[in-house]
């Protein structure tokens, strides 16, 4: 995947979303740049989590494209029909893609190091050596260097979520998708958390960022987009949004949040 | 609780415990019971002790423990392999997949295991020859089923595909119990299909699968006994009833039947021990793995473990 400076990383457009006659995505239209940290916010139930596992298929898509570096994500389209990509290519598109889960969702039977080294050993083809040194100096990256032998249930909550931030650097993403990624952490644990996925940010990674965390998407943003009702009501400067939002949702969500 | 008297140490409440008279009572009764029977084993002559001493290391017998410890392990290997599979295809978007393994749990667990036996032993009688060709037309290729094992081969397949229906529930118990989250995953990694179920999925889900196969294997060792069915005539059971019936005097080697079956279960059961720890690592299991030895080296080595748990009491309380 090769992007070109003015062509966005990911494009959305027209996302259509239906659980059996739910209608949870109402036509999302939605561009990242490269090298851009995208915050997407708003109420539970608005569709922000399913919208962001539409970008790498852990949802179907009901309606609508999605490309990511000028790549189709899901199909190939013959003559103006589209085709489901098999199993494997799917998995290959996902590779460029890494994702960070509200729920962790470590291997509990591995212990941190080997929980970050599993992909580039099992997908990639590392040898072990390469991917052990690469794993380590990620956990390194995220602060946990002198815990890479420990079993996820040995670690606090939101060293847990930082070995899963390590675990999807390893594969070296162009792209980087938060599911919520600080909502189960206890609050005194969350700040180290959001220091990792800044410096992430600085180093110049492509984030989709779906939180409910203000500050950082003030901080560390470059658009904010807020969503309700399965459809995006505002997107913009995230500064200028939190400081003076258009939209009469936009400002009672801000108000509850802040 | 005070905090001015920080410093001083407090005096332990040390409470008279509550008494358990019942328990004096009833540990009483069963070791009467117990001594009762024991008096009897010794002092009643129609145990036959010396027959029992005779026979328990006899060729015959010590044979028979050998092949009902190859039948239990050649039916449970067949019958895990099989289950593996029949879980997985119950599981898979392929729907012929998923119908054929319900089929076959159906079948295979709604007859009875001695029925089973006595048709794989009437195979060749029913079959021949196997014989491929097109239906109705010409025939490419036969080949004459016999069995020069005796009945061993019979004894595994009826055996295995038996217990290959009980297990393949257990199998599927287990593949539900992991957590969705975890093939999210390992799919968003870019792991395949195979790799996720292998790697990721199987290994946390043999933590529950483990206890209950542990529990088939000695219920296995046991359901041999029934391989006469076939018939298959050496093992364990089969060679004890023999002698027996030669020299009249049944007790004595049941006794020795039951030492034999005893010895391989609670060897089975140690076995079963530690397949469950080390499948439990991470969850049930916490000591540090070796998998790193700088990185454990830093972390403190044995001390690790029990500082962890400390620095996160809430964790471990999970």
């Amino acid at each position: 995947m090769t992007v070109t400076a003015e062509m966005p990383l990911v494009k959305i457009e027209g996302l259509h979303k239906y659980y059996g006659h739910h209608h949870v995505l109402r036509g999302i239209d939605m561009t990242v740049k490269q090298g851009e940290v995208s915050v997407v916010i708003g109420p539970s139930g608005s569709g922000k989590s399913t919208m962001l596992r539409c970008v790498n298929l852990l949802e179907t898509i009901s309606a609508g494209r999605i490309s990511v570096g000028g790549q189709l994500i899901g199909y190939r389209e013959v003559n103006g029909r589209l085709h489901d990509l098999k199993t494997k290519e799917i998995a290959a598109q996902r590779r460029e893609i890494g994702m960070v889960f509200q729920r962790f969702n470590l291997f509990p039977h591995k212990t941190a190091l080997q929980n970050v080294m599993e992909a580039p050993i099992h997908v990639k083809g590392q040898s072990k050596a390469d991917a052990q040194k690469r794993a380590l100096e990620l956990l390194d990256r995220v602060g946990l260097g002198d815990r890479s032998g420990h079993y996820p249930s040995q670690l606090s909550g939101g060293q847990q979520q930082r070995v899963a931030i390590a675990r999807a650097l390893a594969m070296e993403p162009e792209l980087m998708l938060f599911d919520e990624p600080t909502s189960a952490l206890d609050p005194e644990l969350v700040g180290d958390v959001l220091n990792v996925m800044k410096d992430l940010a600085k180093s110049g990674m492509t984030m989709i960022v779906v939180t409910h965390e203000i500050g950082f998407a003030r901080e560390v943003g470059d658009t904010l987009t807020f969503m309700d009702g399965g459809v995006v009501v505002e997107s913009g400067d995230p500064r200028e949004i939190i400081a003076n939002p258009q939209h009469a949702r936009t400002k009672e969500f801000l108000g509850r949040v802040l | 609780m005070h905090g001015q008297h920080k410093d001083e140490a407090p005096v332990l409440n040390n409470p008279v415990p509550v008494r358990h008279p019942g328990r004096w009572v009833s540990a009483a009764i069963i070791l009467l019971l117990v001594a009762g029977f024991l008096q009897s084993m010794f002092t009643n002559p129609n145990f036959r002790w010396d027959i029992v001493g005779t026979y328990i290391l006899d060729v015959k017998v010590v044979q028979g423990v050998g092949w009902t410890l190859l039948l239990t392990v050649a039916s449970m290997v067949l019958a895990i392999v099989l289950a593996i599979l029949l879980a997985v295809m119950r599981q898979s978007d392929n729907p012929v997949f998923r119908w054929t393994s319900w089929v076959w749990v159906w079948f295979f667990r709604g007859t009875p295991v001695y029925t089973q036996l006595v048709f794989w032993g009437l195979v060749t009688v029913l079959y021949p020859a196997i014989t491929l060709g097109i239906p109705f037309g010409p025939e490419l290729f036969s080949y004459a089923l016999s069995d020069p094992t005796k009945g061993l081969i019979p004894a595994i397949l009826g055996l295995g595909l038996n217990e290959s229906a009980y297990l393949a529930e257990i199998f599927r118990a287990g593949l539900k119990s992991v957590d969705k989250g975890q093939q999210e995953a390992a799919e968003a990694l870019g792991m395949s299909k195979g790799k996720i179920m292998w790697r990721i999925i199987l290994p946390q889900a043999m933590r529950i699968i483990v206890p209950p196969t542990g529990n088939e294997t000695i219920g296995m060792l046991k359901t041999t006994s029934l391989v006469l069915a076939v018939p298959f005539t050496l093992d364990l059971t089969f060679a004890t009833n023999a002698l027996a019936n030669r020299i009249y005097l049944p007790i004595p080697l049941l006794i020795v039947a039951a030492f034999w079956y005893l010895l391989v279960t609670s060897i089975l059961m140690v076995g079963q021990h530690y397949l469950e720890a080390y499948y439990g690592k991470g969850v049930d299991n916490l000591a540090p793995a070796a998998v790193n030895p700088a990185a454990a080296k830093a972390a403190g080595a044995g001390d690790a473990q029990k500082s962890m748990k400390m620095d996160f009491p809430e964790e471990s309380a999970r």
